[in-house]
């Protein structure tokens, strides 16, 4: 459940933004996520609803932009779309796999007031 | 990250660092004080409306961010003292302990270690390590299913590893959370053994695909167990074409040599930045 401590990450950044903009409450959230950034949504949700209390960010609407994964072949240079680590080159069948992108884990923005 | 280990909240995260003549413990204790030079005085009363303004604020900071930050900090303490740090996961019981106190006794005289043990409750494993006569410290978790940064901060603080010493990272035995985590090691270790599934590098691919090794133990077991070891090593590559493999047995002493000979391989590498 390293979910807890990733919403608590979240929480903490969108706080410290909130108040050094001298808002009073986060309305809206709106984060990045990567379908490879190890990160289970259904667990992320859980925490969420749990660690926000109390928080600046208590109403805000959560916005989540899930970034897919790709990768590029290292062996034939074909881009290409990916859901797991071990998918293969779909053109050469090689798992010589560079990830191009669906790591992200990141606040993206705030709306505050 | 006082979020992450807990020390923001009420000090679940304990360290112990073993020592036969005294017990060293602590926990985290943050303490707040606010010193106002002045008096409210709240004699009027307001009596205007407040605007109510909408802000937006571009953030783009990755979530991850302050622990990457500490793990840099750890990685430039061990780079300038020539420590070799290696975080190990595992699911619990594939035989880390067991590798590391057979790797401490065997290895002792010719390379100086230190360990840092990191499991929600007890001191179990940092005993068994004390009982090698290597240097040891033990981080409880309490709920925290992994070690971040900021624990590794605070334990070496306490374990004060030599100088060109290996410093052995235990991590909380779990294939998942601990693969979030740069703690600042310069390697880590995933270590899987033939009482598991060989599909296990698929099942839990973040943890295997961040690894730089990966050490199959309890191969003595293999006449008597279904784990296809061929399939569990291109299970391991599919996930991570980089990864290397070796093989052992603590209890028969098979293969050892290889992960000592890595070990050593490891220490004398030069650091370049």
């Amino acid at each position: 459940m390293h979910e807890l401590s990733i919403v608590m990450g979240i929480i903490k950044i969108a706080e410290d933004h909130a108040k050094a903009a001298g808002a009073h409450s986060v309305d809206e959230i709106e984060l990045d996520i990567g379908t490879l950034s190890g990160v289970d949504m259904e667990s992320m949700e859980f925490a969420w609803t749990q660690a926000k209390k109390g928080t600046m960010l208590n109403n805000s609407l959560k916005k989540v932009n899930s970034i897919s994964a790709k990768a590029k072949c290292l062996d034939c240079d074909t881009e290409f779309d990916i859901k797991n680590y071990y998918d293969a080159c779909p053109v050469c069948g090689e798992h010589l796999i560079s990830i191009l992108r669906g790591k992200e884990l990141k606040v993206k923005s705030l709306l505050v007031s | 990250m006082c979020a992450t280990c807990g020390c923001g909240s009420d000090g679940k995260t304990t360290f112990f660092l073993i020592d036969k003549d005294q017990q060293h413990n602590h926990s985290h204790d943050h303490v707040h004080t606010h010193n106002h030079g002045y008096v409210h005085d709240h004699g009027h009363t307001h009596d205007h409306q407040h605007i109510n303004e909408k802000k937006i604020i571009d953030v783009e900071q990755d979530v991850l961010h302050q622990n990457n930050l500490l793990a840099e900090r750890n990685r430039g303490y061990f780079d300038a003292k020539h420590i070799l740090a290696l975080n190990l996961v595992s699911s619990p019981g594939s035989g880390k302990t067991s590798l590391l106190e057979r790797s401490l006794r065997d290895l002792k005289g010719e390379l100086e270690f230190a360990v840092i043990e990191g499991d929600q409750q007890t001191n179990n494993d940092a005993d068994r390590i004390f009982a090698t006569g290597t240097k040891v410290t033990q981080i409880n978790t309490g709920k925290g299913c992994h070690l971040d940064a900021h624990m590794i901060t605070h334990a070496i603080q306490d374990l004060k590893p030599a100088d060109y010493s290996v410093l052995f990272i235990e991590n909380v035995g779990n294939l998942v959370c601990p693969a979030m985590f740069d703690l600042g090691e310069k390697e880590r270790v995933v270590i899987m053994s033939v009482t598991e599934g060989d599909d296990k590098p698929l099942k839990y691919p973040d943890m295997f695909h961040s690894s730089t090794l990966c050490i199959i133990n309890k191969t003595d077991l293999l006449p008597y167990v279904p784990f296809d070891i061929e399939k569990a090593k291109a299970n391991a590559k599919k996930v991570n074409h980089y990864l290397e493999i070796i093989e052992v047995s603590c209890t028969s002493g098979d293969g050892l040599p290889l992960w000592y000979n890595w070990l050593r391989s490891k220490v004398l590498q030069a650091e370049t930045i």
